[in-house]
Parts: C-alpha cells; sequence; structure tokens
C-alpha cells in the first residue's frame, strides 16, 4: 500500500492495469456496470481495452444509499440504465474509489432489482481501506492510504483524460 | 420573501404551489423524475427510499386519478399509503382540519398529500406543522379550490420537456375554463418560470380571470388566432357545474367555438403536441379524432405523472 502521496499516479495507465486483471476471466463474459460518475467513465475505459462489443451499465445509487434520513436526495441523480438482461448474468461492478463500501452496498442493492444475476464482482481503480461494511474489490489497481480529511476524486478533462485529483476537507 | 415551501436552506420542504419556486428546484424535481421513469420502467418497480414511511393521502374533495397516482408513486417509494377518505369520516363528525391533522401526527404520519376544496388548506396545514415543530412532517398539495395543482403543473412540464427538449423557444396554449382551473394557473407560473417565451390563454371572456397579462400571458378570445403557431396546447377539463350557471350558453356551443377539432389543430405547428390534465369531455372541450390522434400525449402525461410524483415525494421527505 502506497501511504500519503506525493504525486499522484496516471489514471489512464491504471485503467489499462486494470483491464489486464480482468482479461483472464472474460471467458464467463461478463457485462460491465459503472457507478456514476467516476466508475461509469472507467467501465467505458475497460470497454474499449477489452474489446467488449456490449453496451455498459450505468447506475446511481441515490435511491439505494443509506443516508437519505440524515442527507436527503442527491440534487442531481441521475438515471440508471442497464441496457442488458441481469438475470443469470455474470457483472462486474466499476467504480473509482472504494472506501467505506457503502456505495457498493447500494449498487449491489440495486442491481437485485433487475434481477438476479449470477455472480458480481467488483473493480475499482483506487482502494483507500477505511471499510465500514464487509466489502472487497475483486480487481483494484491502486492500494492507497489516505487521512480521513482527504478525498480522492476522478475528474474527466476536456480532452476526455482522466486524472486524480486530491481534495482536501 | 418567506416562502413556506423552502427550509432555511432554500430546499423544498413542502410543495405547495409552483409560484414562489425558482427555477433551479422546479429542474431538479423534472431531473429527478427522469431517473425515476427509468425506475417504473423495470420488473421491480420500486426502490426502497421511503422504506417505513408513512404517507397520508387526505382527499376532503374527491379525485379517484389523482389519488391513485400518490398511491402508486408512494408504493413505489416503498412508503405505506393510508387513504383517508375525509367526507365520510370525522370532519363529518365535526373534527377541524387541525385536529385531524394533530391525531395523523400523533400516528406517524410523515406526509400528507392534500386535495381540498378551499384554496390555502395545504398552507394551513404546513403552517401548523411549523408552529408545533415538526419540520420533519411534510405537505404536498394535490389541488386546492382554485388556487393550485401543482404536481400537475409539474407533470405538464415534464411533458414538455421530453417533447420539444427546449423551454426557451417555445409558444404555448392552455385553453379552455382558465377561470377556474387550478392547472391553468399552475402550468401558467411553471411556463414562466421555466423560460417559455410566449404563453397564450384561449376561452370566452366569461371563463378568463381578468390581469391575466399582468402574468405575462397574451389573451385569446378566438381559437383560429390563438392556435397558430403553437408547439404546445394544453386543453382544459370544461366542468359541467359551469353549465348551469350564466357563464355558458352550452356545451354544444362550446365545443363550436373552443372544442379542438382536427381543422383546428392544424392551425398549430405540425408537431404540436396536445395535452389535457384529464379527465377528458369528449365532444365538449375535444373530438375524439385529437384525443386519439397522433398528435395527443395525454397518456404518456399520466404515466409521467407517477414519475413526477416520486421526484416530489422523494425530495420533500429527505429536506
Amino acid at each position: 500500500m502506497s501511504s500519503h502521496p506525493e504525486v499522484l499516479p496516471d489514471a489512464e495507465a491504471q485503467c489499462r492495469q486494470l483491464a489486464e486483471l480482468i482479461r483472464p476471466n472474460l471467458s464467463k463474459k461478463p457485462a460491465l456496470v459503472g457507478i456514476y460518475s467516476g466508475g461509469a467513465w472507467i467501465a467505458e475505459r475497460l470497454r474499449e481495452l477489452l474489446d467488449l462489443p456490449e453496451e455498459i451499465g450505468l447506475i446511481d445509487v441515490s435511491f439505494y444509499r443509506d443516508d437519505f434520513a440524515e442527507k436527503g436526495l442527491h440534487p442531481q441523480c441521475k438515471p440508471t440504465v442497464i441496457p442488458f438482461e441481469v438475470e443469470g448474468r455474470h457483472l462486474i461492478l466499476v467504480d473509482d474509489v472504494l472506501y467505506t463500501g457503502r456505495t457498493t452496498r447500494a449498487a449491489i442493492n440495486e442491481l437485485f432489482d433487475y434481477g438476479r444475476p449470477a455472480s458480481i464482482e467488483l473493480a475499482v481503480l483506487a482502494d483507500r481501506g477505511g471499510r465500514e461494511l464487509p466489502v472487497a474489490a475483486t480487481y483494484g489497481a491502486w492500494a492507497v492510504e489516505l487521512n480521513d480529511n482527504q478525498n480522492l476524486v476522478l475528474a474527466k478533462q476536456d480532452d476526455g483524460r482522466l486524472v486524480w485529483r486530491m481534495e482536501h476537507a | 420573501m418567506h416562502n413556506p415551501q423552502l427550509n432555511k436552506d432554500g430546499e423544498l420542504t413542502h410543495l405547495l404551489s409552483i409560484e414562489g419556486l425558482p427555477q433551479r428546484i422546479l429542474t431538479q424535481i423534472l431531473d429527478t423524475a427522469a431517473s425515476f421513469m427509468e425506475v417504473s420502467a423495470r420488473d421491480v418497480k420500486k426502490v426502497p427510499l421511503l422504506r417505513g414511511k408513512s404517507v397520508f393521502n387526505l382527499f376532503f374533495e374527491n379525485s379517484t386519478r389523482t389519488r391513485t397516482t400518490f398511491e402508486i408513486a408512494a408504493k413505489r417509494l416503498s412508503a405505506d399509503v393510508i387513504n383517508l377518505d375525509i367526507n365520510k369520516s370525522s370532519t363529518a363528525k365535526g373534527e377541524t382540519l387541525l385536529d385531524t391533522i394533530d391525531n395523523l401526527v400523533a400516528m406517524h404520519a410523515n406526509l400528507f398529500v392534500v386535495r381540498h376544496a378551499s384554496s390555502g388548506a395545504p398552507y394551513l396545514i404546513a403552517e401548523h406543522l411549523q408552529r408545533i415543530g415538526r419540520d420533519d412532517v411534510h405537505v404536498v398539495n394535490a389541488g386546492d379550490g382554485r388556487h393550485a395543482h401543482p404536481t400537475q403543473g409539474l407533470l405538464d412540464m415534464y411533458t414538455i420537456r421530453h417533447y420539444k427538449k427546449d423551454f426557451t423557444q417555445l409558444r404555448v396554449a392552455i385553453v379552455g375554463d382558465i377561470l377556474h382551473s387550478r392547472v391553468a394557473r399552475s402550468d401558467i407560473h411553471a411556463l414562466t418560470t421555466l423560460g417559455v417565451p410566449e404563453v397564450r390563454a384561449i376561452g370566452p371572456e366569461t371563463l378568463l380571470p381578468k390581469h391575466l397579462d399582468k402574468l405575462g400571458v397574451h389573451v385569446f378570445h378566438d381559437m383560429n388566432e390563438g392556435l397558430k403557431d403553437v408547439d404546445v396546447v394544453i386543453m382544459l377539463r370544461l366542468q359541467n357545474e359551469r353549465m348551469t350557471g350564466a357563464l355558458l350558453p352550452s356545451a354544444g356551443e362550446y365545443f363550436r367555438h373552443y372544442g379542438l377539432t382536427p381543422q383546428k389543430l392544424a392551425l398549430a405547428k405540425p408537431d404540436a403536441i396536445v395535452m389535457h390534465p384529464g379527465p377528458m369531455n369528449r365532444g365538449i372541450e375535444i373530438h375524439s379524432a385529437v384525443a386519439d390522434g397522433p398528435q395527443a400525449v395525454i397518456l404518456p402525461q399520466v404515466t409521467f405523472g407517477i414519475a413526477v410524483r416520486m421526484a416530489v415525494m422523494s425530495i420533500v421527505a429527505g429536506n
């Protein structure tokens, strides 16, 4: 685990690493589901890199979050779009940063409302620890240690490149 | 100015009227409704947002359709729904409106959907809840007197946005009994707030309120002039009880002048859409060939209405 990085790594290179981790398991013909917004960008990259013919699914977990009572509905939620049959499929859920595990929990719940998948794996670009639920990534490109007040954010530049940004609370 | 619909952070905590709501909130509701359309299209048409919450439908005035769409919307948010037919219960025994509310709050109500014949009844409830310190209980107006029917106004806006994409290039005509219509009032405020440059009101003088021009509305008494080149036609229901007063000569006469026929619709833009809040009076305000024709979007309005009500309930319940 790299601790408290001075220079943030190249997110595009990490997408390529993640694709190589997934590649040996393509025989199950998995479908990709990206969590808005960072995970959706990464899932789109993975689809190109792995040359998958099928459109990716996009998921917004706003309606399944566990902090609705404290925070209310997110003011900018996006439609979840799952353009394939979930029933019986092997799915790979894609997110940018794995932290508490609560977003993953919400996404899994939402996917089950579309059907009973054969399996769900989790692919993340960064795993920053700090889990509050028993969730683990199946594929992870970068394990990183951060302080609680640091917020690692994936951004998309005007030229389409994905880059990491560090925000401080 | 104090707006009882908004909390101290400017977020929507009750939906009482479209009047006074900023464009940002209307847009948030429409965007959230778009996400709920996706939910309504799948096998499991339910999300857990309002699990464990109790929604009370308080209909002091009958409306099967509106009550049903609110009930479906609340159930798709996983809320428990209790329908109270107030006419037959407590008020008939002399209980006041606010006593009824206090009793339901004591039963742990979280959200009231209120339809009332008196304008302002939902405001009264919202202010009462604030006075007793229950800012965790929310009110959604499902139609109060002649005043407002904000969720109908919002679902009309959702429909227009769905078919026309951009509000800022549109000409919209509202036709019929605008004087008695809370739908028309909510539509006019919503259209103006969302930046529609030209809103027209078409109807006989006896059924148009005075001072419509102060709201920026262009008034027409002749359908053939008013429908020219419009993008959207919103027909209003002609309530039968208006026929008995001195306001109108007869249903046949009304249809001849203000009924939407294929010939009159041909004056609008070729891709104009026709809307109606329902229930329709065929042969009085609308010809069946139009109601069932390719330009009518009256049934999609009903479908959109559920998503819009899900959006409104989940937004207010969260704030």
